[in-house]
């Protein structure tokens, strides 16, 4: 994040260490990850140890350090859309689009990533693109949800 | 230190009536009494944590009977405490169990869950870890040293003990006050060719030379830091503890 924007971001938080998390949070709206300049840049800012920092950025899942896509797709890998057919559709998302099983693709496209039931295990298997939900999936539907961010 | 008269309490261990201080460490005042019960994560000189759960006892408030952690109960007027009750362990046993499987290659888990007869664990073993993420370290760094260098990265079953993101720790001063406090000595600590080495956390840094033994005695950067802390000239730390 260019330090201006950073400063901006402090300064709405009148530098209070008590707003770290906040802090934390607008970093992660903007860049939609945490980078490690950045969080170095914080915890100087706001007099609190890097330890600190880096223990509170690790400890929500909210937060990423590695940097995400612009979109962020996740395929529930619970037993039971396993068992319908989820690995499938994790490897025809690796082919279309060259990434690693949960990672980000080289130009920030695309994140994918895989969770453990969802809880509408009646509708799986399950994909969830942007946070909105996608049931029933197929290969031959996925290319379908897929095509928008593809040409993105 | 003088204890104020409204700070002491009266309480029993196994019966017997003792005098202690108000809201103190449980675990503190039956080491003080001469009890044993064993523990990991416990020093008397930081903020206790309960992470470990061994030091487990039985404690009755009132009609209230009930399993907890003696390093971070207070002592209160009236508690019973009780020690290795068939409960307390029980318990004892399992948490040993988990302990072996969190951290298979810490030799102090290893002895005292011998002691108790837990040879193996049911759980699955984290492999080649040491470390049973007590904290003890980050406490003591942040609590004493004052450096406050390292903390937990992760939550849950996940969480470890690092060096922010795992690199090389700027803001350790190489004290190796963790390394000693660590109760399965999984930090580690290196000394050679003038560079001390806290392994653990990435960092090596050049020790000073005493100026009258010419032996390395302590890392400059550590040196500079109790200098500038305690408001002396940095040539106050010319010489070792020996030589002065
Ligand atoms: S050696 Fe470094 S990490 Fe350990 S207590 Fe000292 S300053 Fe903290
Ligand atoms: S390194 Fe040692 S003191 Fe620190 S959390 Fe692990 S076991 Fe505890
Ligand atoms: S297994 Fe996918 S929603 Fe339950
Ligand atoms: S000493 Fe009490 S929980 Fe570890």
């Amino acid at each position: 994040m260019d330090s201006q924007k950073l400063e901006t971001i402090l300064d709405k938080h009148d530098r209070q260490p008590a707003a770290l998390l906040a802090i934390l949070q607008d970093i992660q709206e903007e860049e939609n990850y945490l980078p490690k300049e950045d969080v170095q840049q914080v915890a100087k800012a706001l007099s609190i140890s890097l330890a600190r920092v880096y223990s509170l950025a690790t400890f929500f899942s909210s937060f990423s350090l590695e940097p995400r896509g612009k979109h962020i797709c996740t395929v529930c890998m619970g037993t039971a859309c396993h068992v319908r057919g989820a690995p499938k559709l994790v490897d025809h998302i690796r082919r279309e689009f060259d990434v690693p099983e949960t990672g980000t693709t080289k130009d920030l496209n695309l994140t994918l990533e895989t969770v453990n039931c969802v809880g509408a295990c009646a509708l799986g298997p399950l994909l969830i693109l942007d946070q909105e939900y996608h049931s029933n999936m197929t290969p031959a539907k996925l290319d379908r949800v897929l095509k928008p961010i593809k040409q993105d | 230190m003088a204890v104020q008269d409204e700070q002491k309490v009266s309480f029993q261990i196994e019966g017997r009536s003792y005098q202690g201080i108000r809201e103190e460490s449980l675990l503190g005042a039956l080491r003080r009494y001469g009890y044993e019960v064993p523990s990991l994560c416990y020093h008397e000189a930081v903020s206790p944590y309960g992470a470990c759960r061994l030091c487990l006892v039985e404690v009755q408030k009132g009609k209230r009977r009930k399993l907890t952690t003696s390093c971070n109960y207070p002592v209160l007027e009236g508690i019973e405490v009780f020690l290795d009750t068939e409960k307390v362990v029980s318990t004892r046993k399992m948490v040993l169990q988990l302990l072996l499987a969190q951290a298979p290659e810490a030799r102090s888990v290893r002895e005292l869950a011998e002691e108790y007869g837990v040879t193996d664990t049911p759980f699955k073993k984290d492999e080649g870890n040491a470390c049973i993420s007590c904290g003890l370290c980050a406490r003591v760094c942040k609590e004493i040293v004052g450096a406050d260098a390292i903390g937990f990265a992760g939550r849950g079953l996940g969480k470890r003990m690092v060096s922010p993101y795992d690199e090389t720790n700027q803001a350790c001063i190489g004290c190796a006050a963790c390394v000693v406090v660590c109760p399965t000595d999984c930090i580690g600590l290196k000394e050679e060719n003038g560079i001390r080495s806290i392994e653990r956390w990435h960092r090596d840094l050049p020790m000073k030379n005493c100026k009258v033994c010419e032996r390395p005695f302590a890392p400059t950067f550590q040196l500079n830091h109790f200098a500038d802390q305690i408001g002396v000239e940095k040539s106050h730390f010319d010489t070792c503890p020996n030589c002065r």
